[in-house]
């Protein structure tokens, strides 16, 4: 029974924190963060529940191409949201695009949340001539729009693959392209995380007792910096998951053979001319609503966890 | 008496150091640009196709200059940059600066007229609901403008093509139709079918300004109308409209015509992808095109003149600031 009554306090402490309070009194927040989660897991699943497997040559006919929605005249109620060109169902391609569209965002994040807060850690505690060079370059290309960037260093890193290998090698090059262009925000963040901790007394005394900067770094430092980079990430994973898509609409992020949401939508665009809505629209549904419920979340998180950054 | 010139915090040193700022900028860029040369595709295949003869490629590779140390490459490559020179598209084979020089009023004509757009509805709807604060069309602007901002450019764009262009049958989706030459500069602002070509591309581009105006302008004026000079005005029995358009809107006017500056360079920005999702012949479509057909020198080209864009309307905006902000002037970055 002391066990039960332990972990009943720790419940009550976990819903005593400021944030879980917030969270649980924000309905935009619960609402935000329920949608976010059943994408992710849906895409994460979508081996599991998705009806067919898209990339399954033996699952698909092309006797069943472009069937409207299941509710539309002549749809089928095989295939719910209707089928492409191709004769996929798209409730399916949707399932397994929204995977990929989450996995670079998420890979897109982390490489330029790790490279960011590298730099920006390191230009705070070190100060002086580092710290400089490295914020007039986070400066610098944060006066060029984000996309503007990841279009410019994807079309580089693309034209510099071998025609051979560009399909291949798409998905890397869209996840570095957009990570080399988050990375200022996160070097931001952590720098100025940075300059409060450094001077704080336990800081001091961890420097006084001859503690190893790197030591000082990743124990106190960093762990301190994590809070406003949690909430760059998401918000940075919106924007990343926009980016990706709108690479690969213009035909230069991933490829139609394991497609992304933006490629999906792509694709349908040109049977949009011929009446076929359904094979542009409902990825673009899934795409806004996969970006609106990060971006609700991510802007609850923003105001949960710095009240002063309004 | 005036403060020595080469004293910081003075104008002259700030100035200079925002100049050497973007100097660097554009070296490196620059740099990157030549890099390109190197380091993707191979230049004399590009020139001469697959089956050329081992004494054909030599012969190529001395005339391009490509066994010289790379520092006298690099020379050579600014030498010419700086005069505009960027060499032949390897698919077009026609100079790169000219093919620029041909797509540029189609984009500059498409960032205008999405500025217009965007400035002038911007302001009417974000005087409108700071005036009107409660009324239930302001709400329905906010929404509306809240669900803007965050849609992608290029959904924005396949929305309109799909209302207009394919369900209504209004107007064009693609292209850009009814151009006519002026004086060297193609136009296709003066006919009517260019008017219908440009007016979805437009709005597409315009509307996440549009957006950030009217919010800006809105919340500039709720500021505003609070303050004792309106109350002043109110006793003093002047109309509504001079209230609002004499008093209130003027003084809103500064940090707007910032914003716009500012966002200028995000126009241009988006005008990559407005450019490829109605295949509007500007520069942009021309990069995405390059980088399919792994067209080095336009690639080059484009990055060099994009960096030089946004440089120089930083320089100006920085200049700006320092000239209306005295604060900016004592010390600090």
């Amino acid at each position: 029974m002391a066990k039960l009554d332990q972990s009943n306090s720790r419940w009550q402490r976990f819903l005593d924190n400021d944030i879980v309070y917030s969270f649980f009194t924000t309905p935009g927040a619960i609402i935000a963060a329920s949608i976010t989660f059943i994408a992710i897991t849906a895409a994460f699943a979508a081996p599991l529940i998705a009806p067919y497997n898209p990339f399954d040559p033996a699952q698909i006919s092309l006797w069943d191409g472009k069937l409207p929605p299941a509710w539309s005249d002549g749809g089928s109620s095989a295939y719910l949201l209707g089928t492409d060109n191709q004769g996929r169902d798209m409730l399916s391609t949707i399932l397994y695009g929204g995977r990929i569209s989450i996995l670079v965002g998420i890979a897109a994040v982390f490489l330029g949340m790790l490279l960011g807060v590298t730099l920006g850690v390191i230009s705070g505690y070190f100060g002086g001539f580092t710290d400089t060079v490295i914020m007039r370059i986070a400066d610098v290309q944060l006066t060029i729009p984000g996309i503007l960037v990841a279009i410019l260093i994807n079309g580089i890193g693309r034209a510099a693959l071998p025609l051979e290998l560009r399909e291949e090698f798409a998905i890397y090059v869209v996840i570095v392209a957009i990570g080399l262009t988050d990375w200022p925000q996160f070097a931001r963040v952590a720098r100025g995380a940075t300059l409060v901790e450094a001077e704080k007394e336990y800081v001091q005394a961890a420097k006084l007792i001859g503690l190893p900067k790197i030591t000082i770094i990743l124990r106190h430092i960093l762990p301190n910096t994590l809070r406003p980079v949690l909430v760059i990430a998401t918000i940075g994973l919106a924007l990343a998951i926009i980016a990706e898509a709108t690479l690969s609409f213009l035909g230069q992020g991933i490829p139609p053979t394991t497609p992304s949401l933006g490629t999906l939508i792509r694709v349908g665009n040109e049977f949009l001319f011929s009446g076929l809505w359904w094979i542009t629209l409902f990825p673009a549904i899934a795409l806004i609503i996969l970006v609106f419920s990060v971006n609700l979340l991510g802007d609850w998180m923003r105001d949960a966890l710095n009240p002063k950054l309004r | 008496m005036m403060a020595p010139l080469l004293l910081e915090g003075s104008m002259f040193y700030f100035i200079l150091n925002r100049l050497a700022q973007a100097l660097l900028v554009m070296a490196v860029v620059s740099a990157i640009s030549f890099s390109l040369f190197n380091f993707v595709g191979d230049p004399v295949n590009n020139m001469v196709g697959q089956d050329a003869t081992r004494e054909q490629r030599i012969e190529i590779r001395q005339q391009l200059g490509l066994d010289d140390p790379i520092l006298v490459q690099y020379q050579r490559f600014m030498l010419n940059v700086a005069q505009g020179d960027f060499g032949l598209s390897y698919r077009i084979k026609q100079p790169v600066s000219q093919l620029i020089l041909e797509r540029l009023p189609a984009t500059l004509e498409l960032v205008f007229a999405s500025a217009v757009i965007a400035v002038l509805i911007g302001i009417v709807l974000g005087v409108y609901t700071g005036i009107r604060r409660y009324s239930w069309v302001s709400k329905i602007i906010m929404s509306v403008s809240l669900i803007g901002v965050s849609l992608p450019t290029f959904i924005i764009g396949i929305g309109l093509i799909y209302l207009f262009a394919v369900h209504l049958r209004w107007l064009p989706s693609s292209g850009r139709a009814g151009v006519i030459e002026l004086g060297g500069w193609k136009t296709s602002l003066l006919t009517i079918d260019g008017w219908r070509s440009i007016i979805l591309p437009a709005v597409t581009l315009s509307l996440f300004q549009l957006t950030m105006i009217l919010r800006l302008v809105r919340a500039e004026m709720l500021e505003v109308m609070r303050s004792d000079y309106i109350k002043f005005a109110r006793a003093r029995g002047l109309a509504n409209r001079a209230i609002h358009f004499g008093h209130a809107l003027r003084n809103t006017l500064v940090p707007v015509i910032t914003i716009i500056g500012l966002n200028i360079g995000g126009l241009i920005a988006y005008s990559v992808i407005t450019e490829t999702v109605f295949q509007w012949p500007g520069t942009g479509l021309m990069f995405i095109q390059a980088v399919d057909f792994v067209d080095v020198p336009i690639m080059a080209a484009y990055l060099i003149f994009v960096a030089l864009l946004f440089v120089v309307i930083n320089l100006i905006v920085d200049i700006l600031y320092f000239v209306v902000d005295p604060r900016i002037r004592r010390g600090g970055s």
